[in-house]
């Protein structure tokens, strides 16, 4: 074939952002609703959580950086959960393009998605007062953290898109996924004002060793650590490992579900 | 077994042999044997459920058979999936288009798939637009488009890639009478100019209009296979509709219709109509002044073309229908049959009324 899985890959992508271009609505989840988020923290509840260190706007940019990339996994969802109910699919299947290009194709228009939520969230934050205080090395491997974690994120929402019947079972699974993994963990409060339950799960739970390892990388406030398991005191090396096994495994599954879901 | 020379010989067309696919306990498509010669037409004539779209979904690549084998362009659908992919174009029943983009883009986006440069799909969009009537709307979203709209920009998407062998898979259903002869008449140039294609229909006009060999599917199975000319020796011409006033008078009618008929009249007791299919030169007025000498009160008659509910018991002996549960076939006095079942059939066709 004389056309590279790039530029199939590309073309898929294209559908993907003239469907933004065409109901800009789509992407308030991913700009308008952390932004909000930033706001209600910082400005509503914060002034109630008390965190040692810079104070609870440094504290919060790490947590809500996480907690929308992992909500983020609902958009490509529902996208191809969309696909695979109508026809279309049966359009592109029947053209001589690769099956791996409709995935990727799927995924770089969801990354820009991504990519643009980080862009909001460290803006808005940085309007609020939030600031690093790291070197730039490890600032930069605090992006390429975030990034390493959309991917998975998004690797696990292609996943879960195929695997539902429909686009209107995307909302509620992902929300009774996505909430509670997200809020039982250091993201708003500190783990240490948690009933100690909660405490636990809190501290086993990977959204808080990958915001502890943002925290850590920008050299913002983090909360103590109460319940001694190995991640938690490892944030940055667990939180790496945590990601690349989520990628490996959201690509191999996505795969492997497509193609099941494809084959009749 | 099924002989392998016949997958070589035929390389711009279509063959099967044994062809099948089996959905947990049901045979969707049992049996299947083509062989459609390059730049002809073939259509596949049955109702829904008949096994159409599942021979089409087995002959794109989109699904898998069961059991036999299948080439397209002379090349076996399961080996040579992604090759046979190149050559070949589908329109599938449900419209494939992507309503939240333009038609140019939609179609620029298959071209760039088909590993066309940007310009080239751009261009041949344009062309395809504009063969197609749909120039004008071009830049309009395509959820703003008519049903008939939509049809033709699916025929575009799948003609892009200037297909050796093109699948339609009920080309016209919904489309209005004006859109169905343009889009017959843009078939008859693409096979003019060798593309060979396979349509399914529930349209017994259609298949007789367009294909050059007519396969009829019922729960499945092939149920007969000729060129028109064959299948219509078979079933006969037009359809006469009388309808009467009393169930009494259904006999009486009969009696009267099997003089001009050159088959048995099937009885309705539900419409109080017989239907008898008739020979060409039959004029309608001959059949109203013998109904009238019989002292029959006809209320309506009506002279059709035969649909594939006629076909389907003209070659069944109307001992098996399509919905198997609805059929109530009996024996009236003269012999003919009673077919309540037919109460449930659509006709559609051109009606002369008297």
């Amino acid at each position: 074939m004389a056309t590279s899985l790039l530029t199939e890959s590309v073309a898929y992508a294209r559908r993907n952002l003239e469907h933004i271009r065409q109901v800009p609505e789509k992407l308030t989840n991913v700009t308008v609703q952390p932004l909000m988020f930033v706001l209600l923290f910082a400005y509503v509840f914060g002034g109630a959580i008390k965190v040692g260190g810079a104070g609870y706007k440094e504290y919060l940019i790490g947590g809500i950086l996480i907690q929308t990339l992992g909500f983020a996994m609902m958009g490509p969802a529902m996208s191809i959960a969309t696909d695979l109910q109508e026809g279309v699919i049966d359009r592109f299947r029947s053209l001589p393009v690769r099956r791996s290009a409709y995935l990727l194709g799927h995924f770089l228009a969801e990354m820009m998605g991504s990519i643009l939520t980080i862009i909001v969230l460290l803006t808005t934050g940085f309007i609020v007062g939030w600031r690093t205080h790291a070197s730039a090395l490890h600032v930069i491997e605090a992006l390429l953290l975030l990034l390493a974690f959309a991917t998975a994120m998004i690797w696990l929402g292609l996943w879960l898109g195929i695997l539902v019947r429909s686009p209107d079972a995307v909302m509620g699974i992902g929300f009774v996924i996505i909430f509670p993994i997200t809020f039982i963990s250091n993201a708003f409060v500190p783990i240490e004002s948690m009933p100690s339950v909660l405490q636990w799960a809190a501290s086993v739970n990977p959204v808080s060793v990958l915001i502890a390892a943002v925290r850590t990388l920008f050299g913002n406030p983090v909360s103590p650590v109460t319940k001694h398991v190995w991640p938690m005191d490892h944030p940055v090396a667990s939180a790496w490992l945590y990601t690349i096994a989520l990628i490996a495994l959201g690509w191999v599954i996505t795969q492997r579900r497509y193609r099941a879901r494809t084959t009749d | 077994m099924h002989e392998e020379s016949v997958h070589h010989t035929n390389s711009g067309g279509v063959t099967t042999a044994g062809l099948g696919k089996r959905f947990g306990d049901l045979w969707a498509l049992r049996d299947l044997d083509l062989n459609v010669a390059a730049g002809t037409v073939l259509g596949l004539l049955g109702h829904n459920g008949a096994g159409k779209t599942t021979a089409i979904r087995i002959l794109t690549t989109l699904c898998q058979p069961t059991e036999g084998s299948a080439t397209v362009a002379g090349l076996d659908v399961v080996g040579k999936a992604s090759q046979v992919r190149e050559r070949i174009g589908v329109a599938s029943q449900q419209a494939t288009v992507d309503g939240l983009m333009t038609a140019r883009l939609n179609l620029q986006i298959i071209g760039r798939l088909r590993g066309m440069s940007r310009a080239t799909a751009r261009q041949r969009g344009d062309q395809l637009l504009e063969q197609l009537d749909l120039t004008e709307f071009a830049g309009a979203l395509v959820k703003t488009y008519s049903g008939g709209m939509r049809r033709r920009l699916d025929l575009a998407a799948s003609l892009m890639g200037h297909p050796e062998v093109l699948f339609l898979d009920e080309p016209t259903t919904g489309l209005d009478p004006r859109s169905r002869g343009d889009l017959w008449q843009m078939l008859t140039e693409l096979v003019r100019n060798g593309t060979t294609v396979i349509l399914t229909t529930q349209y017994l006009e259609e298949a007789d209009r367009m294909a050059d060999d007519i396969v009829v599917l019922d729960h499945g199975r092939t149920v007969a296979h000729g060129t028109p000319t064959d299948l219509k020796a078979r079933i006969g011409d037009d359809r006469l509709d009388v309808k009467v006033t009393t169930v009494d008078e259904l006999a009486g009618a009969a009696r009267s219709l099997s003089a001009f008929s050159d088959g048995e009249p099937t009885l309705d007791a539900d419409l109080l109509t017989v239907t008898a299919p008739i020979r060409a030169d039959v004029r309608v007025i001959d059949v109203v002044r013998a109904l009238d000498e019989a002292g029959i009160d006809a209320v309506d008659i009506s002279r059709r073309q035969a649909t594939l509910d006629d076909v389907f018991l003209a070659l069944t002996d109307g001992s098996r229908r399509v919905d198997d549960d609805t059929t109530t076939t009996t024996t009236a006095e003269s012999g003919a049959l009673v077919d309540s079942a037919a109460s449930t059939t659509g006709r559609t066709s051109r009606t002369r009324e008297v």
